[in-house]
């Protein structure tokens, strides 16, 4: 991993590709001196070593609990695994991002058993919402008043972990008619705020549901507004933009900016345009965990690009 | 002649009453079903009367919703098979989508 965290841009996007091949298990961040780099999450020595100098948080989305259409396989049933997979790795990351559809229905039982899963692990979780956790009565309120009391607005909010700024974002409330994700203007006016005054050299990592650039708009994969927040994060030296929602990896490099989604935990769903419509993709069980995974990232003190790792649960 | 005129206003009266009687009674209202399939409301448009109610039922793997662009209603999320029912006593246009997937939209027209 050294050479790979001193060597320049190019190489880097080489890496990313090459990480791209652990696609579908789980992604483990690295961030190197401000840029996020995967690690694989079957390769404990670099794990180790990047955890000794930095540090290596993980990235967990679409669990979609209560969510069967997957029979006999249910949502439990995999994020029951990929938390499995978690407690087994042998470097513990220091948290863990959850981009959103924690649940299927919003139902309290369904965020319960969520929260006894993913807190089984014992590290602390950072969530966003996704649209799935939006659909109570009250439209939010099962969501916030579990996941969104240190947080602004509709529930984002930011936090520093060893000089890196994490940023998560909400753009699944009140999606208008035709539209696509929404950040809103309320929660654009407090990023400018977040932001200013922050040296251009300090790495930040943005995470959201919805992807925060235009993947498939017939599909509603991408933000009506996120080009207003990239342009606050232009000026920084290293920006990793992470989402869910989308239950696949797609992977972009722009400038400075390293865009990412991650595979759900759930159920996969259909390439863009691949199919008549987003809806999940059933597949024979013993494909399912192939197609489902985590994502791990590293970050390196000193070193502009972290290191994402995706890996299946199979 | 003035029994003549009798019965014309008699008969005069009872068409009122039935007409009347018509546009009042929730007995004649309608259930129109929209069905909700591969990311899509079907029928899209639907022309109904006032009174008439409307059934919305998801047919896909997945949950939808139903919400007004102009915020005056919203379903929960409805899993598979799920209903969500909606009575229309005004006349108007009432545009709607998905709550989740806002590019799927609808239009009820209450006449």
């Amino acid at each position: 991993m050294d050479d790979d965290i001193t060597a320049g841009r190019k190489l880097n996007r080489r890496h990313a590709l090459e990480c791209m091949v652990w696609a579908g298990t789980g992604v483990i961040w690295t961030l190197s001196g401000g840029v996020p780099k995967a690690l694989s999450l079957l390769d404990e020595a670099q794990a180790a070593e990047a955890a000794s100098s930095s540090f290596t948080f993980l990235q967990i989305s679409d669990s979609h609990v209560g969510f069967d259409k997957e029979a006999p396989v249910t949502a439990i049933d995999t994020l029951h695994e990929a938390v499995g997979r978690i407690k087994a790795l042998s470097v513990q990351p220091s948290f863990m991002l959850h981009t959103g559809d924690i649940t299927h229905l919003s139902k309290p039982d369904q965020f319960d058993d969520a929260d006894q899963i993913i807190g089984s692990t014992g590290i602390t979780t950072h969530y966003v919402p996704g649209e799935h956790d939006m659909v109570d009565a009250a439209q939010g309120k099962a969501y916030m008043d579990r996941y969104g009391k240190d947080s602004w607005g509709q529930g984002w909010y930011a936090f520093d972990q060893n000089g890196v700024h994490f940023i998560g974002l909400v753009n699944v409330v009140n999606l208008k008619a035709g539209g696509l994700g929404n950040l809103g203007a309320e929660q654009l006016a407090w990023l400018e705020k977040d932001l200013a005054g922050r040296p251009s050299s300090q790495p930040i990592v943005v995470f959201a549901h919805i992807p925060l650039w235009t993947i498939y708009p017939q599909w509603g994969w991408g933000t009506d507004d996120s080009a207003q927040a990239l342009a606050m994060l232009q000026r920084f030296g290293s920006v990793t933009v992470l989402n869910g929602h989308i239950h696949q990896i797609i992977q972009k490099v722009e400038g400075n900016m390293t865009f990412h989604t991650a595979r759900s935990t759930a159920f996969p769903q259909p390439a863009p345009g691949a199919a008549p419509a987003p809806g999940p993709v059933i597949v024979p069980a013993d494909q399912l965990r192939g197609m489902l995974g985590l994502t791990s990232v590293n970050y390196t003190v000193g070193q502009r690009d972290l290191a994402i790792t995706d890996s299946t649960l199979a | 002649m003035r029994f003549r005129l009798f019965r014309s206003v008699l008969i005069l009266g009872t068409t009122v009453a039935l007409v009347t009687l018509a546009n009042s009674m929730p007995a004649f209202a309608k259930d129109v079903t929209v069905t909700i399939s591969n990311f899509a409301f079907a029928p899209a448009a639907i022309t109904i009367a006032a009174g008439d109610k409307v059934i919305f039922v998801n047919g896909d793997d997945t949950i939808h919703s139903v919400v007004a662009d102009d915020g005056s209603f919203h379903s929960d999320g409805l899993d598979t098979n799920d209903k969500f029912a909606m009575t229309f006593a005004k006349p108007g246009k009432i545009a709607y989508h998905c709550g989740l997937h806002p590019f799927m939209k609808g239009e009820i027209i209450v006449q």
